[in-house]
Order: C-alpha cells, then structure tokens, then sequence
C-alpha cells in the first residue's frame, strides 16, 4: 500500500487545499498521471504521482487545507516504490514529515448505496460528511446528487494575490540567507540571430524558433559542465549538485504575477523539443495548471526580459537553487572585429550566484561557456 | 475574407493569446505588444492562428508590418487580396 501525499512544491509550501480528483477509487494509475489538484499560493497545480497501481480510497475531503505530507489517498498494488531521481530532497514530493495519524478511509463503515459510492468517488465527495436518507441512514444516489449540487465548483486559475505573498516569502528568504554575487558579459549573438533566421525561413509560424530557447539550452550545456549552479542549497546538508538540468523557466503571469516551473532534462533536449516544452509550460502557467514536479525540481533559473526593452537584469535566487541566470534584449552595439568596427547583435547575460557554492571566478567561466556555446548555434 | 471578417478574427486570435484584455478595445495604432502585454512567444502563437485561419505565412522579416491591430489588417488583407 502507498500513500499518495500532498507534496512540497517549494521550499516556502506548508500547506495545500486538495481542489479537484482526477483519480478515482477504482481507477488505475500509473506513474506520471496527474491524480489531483492542489491549490498553493503559486496558483493550482497539478500532482502527479510516480507509482503504478490502484487507488483504492480517497483520505481528505476536497476543499480541505492539509500541511505538505498528508495522505491524500491510498494506493493498491504498488509492486515497487521507484526511487524517482529528484535534484534535493528538500523539494521532494514525499512527505518532510508523517501525518499525524495513520490514514483511514473515510468512507469506511458509511452505509451507502453502489449508486451513491459511484457518484461520491467520482465527484470527491466524502460519504462520511453526508446525512443518509435511505432505509437506516443508508446514503442513497439523492443524497449525493444534492450534495455534489451544492459543492462550489472546484477552483482552478491563479490567486495573483496569493501568488505574490509566495513570490515574497521566497525572495524574502532568498536575501536573508542566499550571499549573492552578480555578473555580467555581453554575448555577441549576430551568429545565433543569423542561424535562427534561416532556420525559421524554412518553417511555418508553429515550428519557428525562438531565441529563448537557445540561450536555454545553452544554460543547460553550461551547467552541466559547471555543476556547482545547478542544484539545491541547505544549510542542514550543504550543497546536492543536480544530476540533470530542470531550468526553471521564469514565465510572466499578465496582470502581475510571475511562475518559474522547471523544464526537465533540458541538456538532453533539442531545441525543437525545448520549444515544444516552453510552448506547453507558458500555456499551462497561465493557465494555472502546472504541475508538482514542474513547481519543485528546478535546479537553476532563467529569466529573459528582453521582450520588455530591458537591456540586463540581475536576479534573485530561488531557493534552494544556487543560480539564477539572466538575459535581456538584443541591440546592435558597435564592436571591435578585427581592425575594424562592426555593428553586432549584442545581448547582455548575467549571472546571480550563490557564494556558498561558488564565487565569480567560477561564475565567470559559466558566463563564458555559454557565450562560447552560442556562436555554435548548429551544436546546439 | 472582408475587412470585417479579417478584423474580428485577428481580433478573436489576440483575445485567445491574450484573454485578460480585449484586443476590440484597444488603440488600432497602438503597440499589440504593449497595449495587450504580450511577449514573442504570444506574438508567434498569434501568427501561428493566423497561418492555420488563412493560410497566410508571415515571415520573421515581416514581423514588423503586424505589431499594431491597424497594421496587421492591413498586412493580412494585402496578403490575401493583394
């Protein structure tokens, strides 16, 4: 028997409302489906689950508000526990501590008709909070339906409110304990725009690329090369270097909010698979429904303001990351080529580090590498 | 395709990419990715929709011709019945 619990979606979680079942008692799941919907402060999102089997009850009422680790529902079936490959275990979805009691269905011993059962599970409403009208109290399929007429529906979307506290909370801490350094270099990237344009000549508007997904990719390739700016942070247990590149794709909320959910494996991915992935990621952020692994296996930051006319930013890490890295816009800037003076495409990257990890040498020759990366776009 | 016809589906498109905004009631000479706060990746979305809507395939080199509502009905409209 497993226990699918609430997840940590960032170190500043403590807590989640269980919105919406996707799962229900009976169905079978499989590693990677999305089981259910959790309201945090970064908007909902969708939890995933990394086992195979059954689920044979559902433990907590939607709507309800439970600390990070609480049983969410059981699992039947589980031949084995995979140990899934996470970046930190101060971000992983199992639980920081056990629930406080052992688990216990809440529909057991509830008198309920088949009919009634069916309609509960499939609409998440506990049997046990409901009054029978049946022979004996027995909980018929009338009962359920005014129930589920009454139950608000679930809430999706994003809570800008809500989103901006948790955005504070975690750069708040950020300052407080992250020793930041900052660097900046400029890129020349008349090399990368030329490659990207006569890529793009040959495609229709959906399989275009964008710049952004080169300089992802090329973050990725340097952080794996330099493993100290990608990874976890904590004070208890010091540094984890990741054992693959999840950037954390800074992604604008319109209306003021701001979502950073992970593109995992990116150093394996090509810049078609990279594009795809960004395309669904920005949807769904905007959408509010990203998913749990999305919102905690980040290892390093990427933030692009270019669109807005801003020329360099300097980020804040997010912890536990131990890097951010920053571009803005392109402008052609006079350079030295040769002996002569050319116009070149110029874009300015920088870099927050974290000094507990690594110091500016370091960050310089990450700033680099990546700059080398980008005049080879066709490598990429 | 009208003018008309042309104008409430580049309209529609942007309400689509941009759905905390109304592209009807913005300024027709002003910025689209100022005015309705979008980014390359909506931009390219947009053009995208449209591609699938008319079949007309705007090219990166013409990007410029379509960053107000004005411009780009202009663009379109020349595209399919220039």
């Amino acid at each position: 028997m497993y226990e699918f619990r609430m997840p940590s979606l960032g170190a500043d979680m403590a807590a989640g409302t269980l919105v919406e079942w996707l799962k229900h008692p009976g169905d079978a799941v499989q590693r990677g489906d999305i089981v259910a919907v959790v309201e945090t402060d970064k908007g909902a999102i969708e939890v995933e689950i990394f086992v195979n089997g059954v689920m044979s009850s559902q433990l907590v009422p939607l709507g309800t508000k439970v600390p990070v680790g609480t049983a969410l529902a059981m699992i039947e079936g589980v031949a084995e526990i995979p140990s899934r490959p996470r970046p930190t275990a101060a971000v992983d979805v199992a639980p920081a501590a056990p629930s406080a009691a052992p688990a216990k269905r809440l529909d057991a011993g509830v008198r309920a008709s088949p009919a009634a059962r069916k309609l509960a599970a499939e609409r998440g409403i506990a049997l046990a909070s409901l009054t029978g009208t049946g022979p004996d109290g027995t909980i018929v399929l009338g009962d359920v339906e005014r129930a589920a007429a009454a139950a608000p529906p679930p809430h999706r979307g994003l809570d800008l409110d809500k989103m901006r506290q948790a955005i504070a909370a975690a750069m708040a801490r950020s300052k407080r304990e992250i020793p930041h350094y900052y660097l900046a270099t400029d890129i020349d990237m008349s090399v990368s725009l030329a490659w990207l344009m006569e890529q793009n000549a040959q495609r229709p508007p959906d399989t275009r690329l964008l710049a952004t997904v080169l300089t992802l990719k090329a973050v990725a390739l340097a952080a794996k090369k330099y493993p100290a700016f990608n990874g976890s942070y904590e004070p208890a247990t010091g540094f984890s270097p990741g054992a693959n590149v999840h950037i954390g794709t800074a992604i604008a909320i319109r209306g003021g909010g701001l979502a950073s959910p992970a593109i995992h494996n990116c150093e394996q991915l090509s810049l078609d698979e990279l594009m795809t992935r960004l395309r669904d990621l920005a949807a769904r952020a905007r959408d509010g429904r990203l998913r749990s692994s999305e919102m905690s296996d980040a290892t390093i930051t990427v933030s692009s303001l270019g669109d807005r006319g801003v020329e360099s930013l300097y980020g804040v890490i997010y912890p536990p990351q131990v890097a951010i890295v920053g571009f803005g816009r392109t402008v052609r800037k006079p350079a030295v080529v040769g002996d002569r003076i050319e116009a070149r495409e110029t874009m300015t990257a920088t870099l927050a580090g974290d000094h507990r990890v690594s110091d500016g040498h370091l960050g310089g020759r990450f700033l680099r590498e990546i700059d080398i990366l980008l005049q080879e776009p066709a490598k990429l | 395709m009208t003018r008309d016809e042309l104008r409430a589906l580049i309209i529609s498109e942007l309400n689509n990419i941009a759905p905390e905004s109304d592209a009807a009631a913005i300024d027709p000479a002003a910025d689209l990715r100022e005015a309705l706060d979008i980014d390359s990746l909506d931009f390219l979305n947009f053009l995208s929709a449209l591609h699938k809507k008319t079949g007309v395939n705007v090219p990166e080199s013409d990007y410029a011709k379509l960053l107000t509502l004005e411009r780009a009905l202009n663009y379109m409209e020349g595209k399919l019945h220039g």
